[in-house]
């Protein structure tokens, strides 16, 4: 910096909007680095060849119709809690407390089964639930989207805190309806009569559930894209200003979309706790809430990529659990192999939207070798 | 009568990991950074502490063998030496590469509870015991020692003085932070930086280096935090998952000190006594009670949120430019 005369080694230029193609070409550079890197690491942990390492992965993931669709549900669930953190996203309203609003839509959904389970029919009951979940969820969403619009609290912290309030309220709970009394656990929920159970579509446990994402998933789509809603919600993303000055009611366009995101929250809870496992634990989000913003951040926000992204993740986890399992490793083995895929994704966006050039006449038109 | 001999030094204890976690977050949010990977970085200084304490001492042979200094500064410069390098990492990508710092976070304290765990998982099978965790108890009574003359003292003494070195540290660095931040050069430098990276560039401070340097810096700190807890508070033993949520309740209590690391130390052993009251508090027969009073510290968490908001005075709010990367060619 001493000798300003001197023109720096490196510069940096923000690039125009490369096209789609060139974009996910780096992408994947990036993606087929990291799991380079993820070999060569496992390969040391393991002493394996790395081939062989990715191959367990596979098998791992897809190696039978069981583990298939184990990951079809995995990524249904992943993929409902993506879609409902993305119009807050979208917003720029960091909701990270998905986590607590899929807990409050479990919480009352398992409520409805228990207490409700012999007052009504079961087809009303599930509708009930259906809808006690759905409210639940957009109840703990909305209560920060109303501070946030009075007076701008902090969503990022307010919804995290709001995430451990509702694992404790679901604790509390626990130790109130366990089965047997001291055992700290609910137990399967109605085991003998199946009440409250969504149903089972043939003898496809988890069909329902991938189709009502599936249904969800396009459904978010056409309203952040195709929905004067979702107009709104990326004017004040982009700006709160300009929203503000072409008349948009941004305070409405926070609660309305929090609402939205924590009603879909709730979806992910009632298909958690009455779909699939049919139980309540503090732990039965299991912090998809957070794997959910990375999901959401790495598709751009765009709920179809968003089946990919979620996809990669749950391959990663289900994979890495089968490597730890065949190799005896411990589980986090996952997360540091979804951590470093997610490092080299982050850091390849730089690439895609600045253009690196040197000083020398060397100009390179493409990023990608840096990646 | 409430117990207040055993309950301040509990509470106390319980507050030094956030401490440590809320002074290393503080300093990192005045140059801007949100780094919401604290969770993760401390975890990350308590393994790496751990790992550091475990091979010395397999190589020293057991307790007999050991050197104080050396069973004292082995996991101390690999709990820095890891959390710093997760700080550099977490630079690297949100400052020079500017990406996004809530998602960069996340991802960090993915891989850091994964990182801590998996290392835990893989030192647990080394050892070949039976119970899922690792015992360092030779490294525990180094940091655990307190000053001898803290037991003659009786209850001054157990509220004072019976604390291992790290905790007086935590608190030394608490105000030392607070005076660097409020009274020097640097420290006005560094809040500028986080107000407004333009003007502060504009008056020739190197912003990258503001906001690395107190990334990193706040990161080993945090760290810190994570070798207390194994090392002292957990009297050495190390099992996965223990540590639990402090990391995220440290970043609540950046927030509930309005960015002010000398306020932290009462907020942290405030924090720390919401914490455990569950213990202390009357319950009779009813154990879920115990649940909701558990949810103390994040409640009031909220409440203060929610005032600090309210009242919106300006030396009380965070940053200006919290969370965002700062390009000098986009203006």
């Amino acid at each position: 910096m001493n000798k300003r005369e001197k023109e720096p080694l490196l510069h940096i230029v923000k690039r125009d909007t490369l096209p789609w193609y060139r974009a996910w070409g780096i992408r994947a550079i990036a993606i087929v680095a990291a799991l380079l890197l993820c070999a060569l690491i496992t390969a040391v942990c393991t002493g394996q060849n790395p081939l062989e390492v990715y191959a367990t992965m596979l098998s791992g993931a897809f190696g039978s119709p069981r583990r298939v669709w184990i990951l079809l549900q995995n990524l249904a669930i992943l993929l409902c809690i993506s879609l409902a953190v993305t119009p807050a996203f979208k917003m720029r309203f960091w909701n990270i407390g998905a986590e607590g609003q899929v807990l409050a839509g479990g919480l009352a959904a398992a409520a409805c089964m228990i207490c409700l389970a012999d007052k009504l029919p079961n087809a009303l009951l599930l509708v009930v639930i259906a809808v006690a979940g759905v409210l639940a969820g957009a109840i703990w969403a909305v209560i920060p989207a109303l501070f946030k619009a009075k007076w701008n609290t902090n969503e990022t912290l307010f919804t995290l805190m709001m995430n451990y309030v509702a694992t404790q309220l679901v604790a509390f709970f626990i130790i109130i309806w366990e089965v047997p009394k001291g055992s700290g656990k609910v137990g399967i929920i109605n085991q003998s009569t199946e009440i409250g159970w969504l149903p089972q579509i043939g003898s496809y446990k988890y069909l329902l559930n991938i189709l009502i994402v599936a249904v969800l998933t396009v459904l978010v789509y056409i309203y952040l894209n195709y929905s004067k809603h979702g107009y709104e919600i990326s004017v004040v993303g982009e700006s709160e200003r300009t929203a503000r000055y072409v008349g948009i009611k941004v305070e409405k366009v926070i609660i309305r979309t929090m609402l939205l995101s924590g009603a879909l929250c709730g979806v992910a809870g009632v298909l958690l706790v009455s779909g699939t496992d049919h139980t309540i634990t503090t732990t039965i989000a299991g912090g998809q809430g957070f794997t959910a913003v990375m999901v959401s951040w790495l598709a751009k926000f765009n709920p179809l990529s968003m089946i990919f992204t979620s996809l990669l993740l749950v391959f990663l986890n289900r994979g890495a659990l089968e490597i730890s399992t065949v190799f005896g490793f411990n589980q986090s083995f996952a997360d540091i192999l979804s951590g470093i895929i997610i490092f080299f994704i982050i850091g390849c966006e730089f690439f895609i939207s600045y253009r690196v050039s040197f000083r020398k006449p060397a100009r390179k038109a493409g990023g990608a070798e840096h990646v | 009568m409430f117990d207040f001999v055993s309950f301040i030094p509990r509470a106390i204890v319980q507050g030094i990991p956030l401490l440590f976690g809320s002074t290393g977050e503080t300093l990192t949010e005045k140059s801007g950074n949100l780094n919401l990977g604290i969770a993760g970085i401390m975890y990350v200084g308590g393994i790496c502490g751990v790992i550091g304490a475990f091979f010395y001492e397999q190589a020293a042979g057991g307790a007999a063998g050991m050197n104080g200094f050396l069973a004292i500064a082995i996991p101390l410069l690999s709990c820095l030496l890891g959390s710093l390098l997760m700080g550099l990492l977490y630079c690297f990508l949100t400052v020079t590469l500017r990406a996004n710092q809530n998602v960069t976070g996340l991802a960090l304290t993915t891989f850091g509870v994964g990182f801590g765990n998996f290392m835990g998982g893989s030192l647990i099978k080394l050892t070949g015991s039976e119970v899922p965790s690792i015992a360092l108890s030779a490294t525990n009574s180094y940091f655990a020692k307190s000053l001898p003359f803290a037991d003659k003292l009786g209850w001054f003494g157990k509220i004072f003085l019976s604390y291992g070195f790290l905790a007086y540290l935590a608190v030394a660095i608490a105000l030392v932070a607070a005076y660097v931040l409020r009274h020097t050069r640097v420290g006005l430098h560094l809040r500028a930086v986080g107000e407004n990276p333009n003007t502060a560039d504009a008056a020739g401070i190197d912003v990258n280096k503001y906001k690395y340097l107190a990334t990193c810096i706040g990161s080993m700190i945090a760290g810190l935090g994570g070798l207390y807890y194994v090392m002292d508070y957990a009297c050495g033993v190390w099992s996965n998952d223990a540590f639990g949520d402090r990391g995220w309740l440290a970043i609540a209590l950046v927030i509930f000190t309005v960015w002010k690391p000398n306020i932290g130390v009462f907020s942290s052993f405030l924090f720390g006594g919401l914490y455990i009251l569950h213990i202390f508090l009357p319950t009779g027969t009813n154990l879920a009670v115990k649940e909701l009073y558990k949810m103390l510290p994040y409640v009031v968490t909220i409440i203060v949120l929610i005032i600090t908001s309210m009242r919106s005075r300006r030396e009380n709010q965070p940053p200006a430019s919290l969370g965002l990367a700062y390009f000098r060619e986009e203006r």
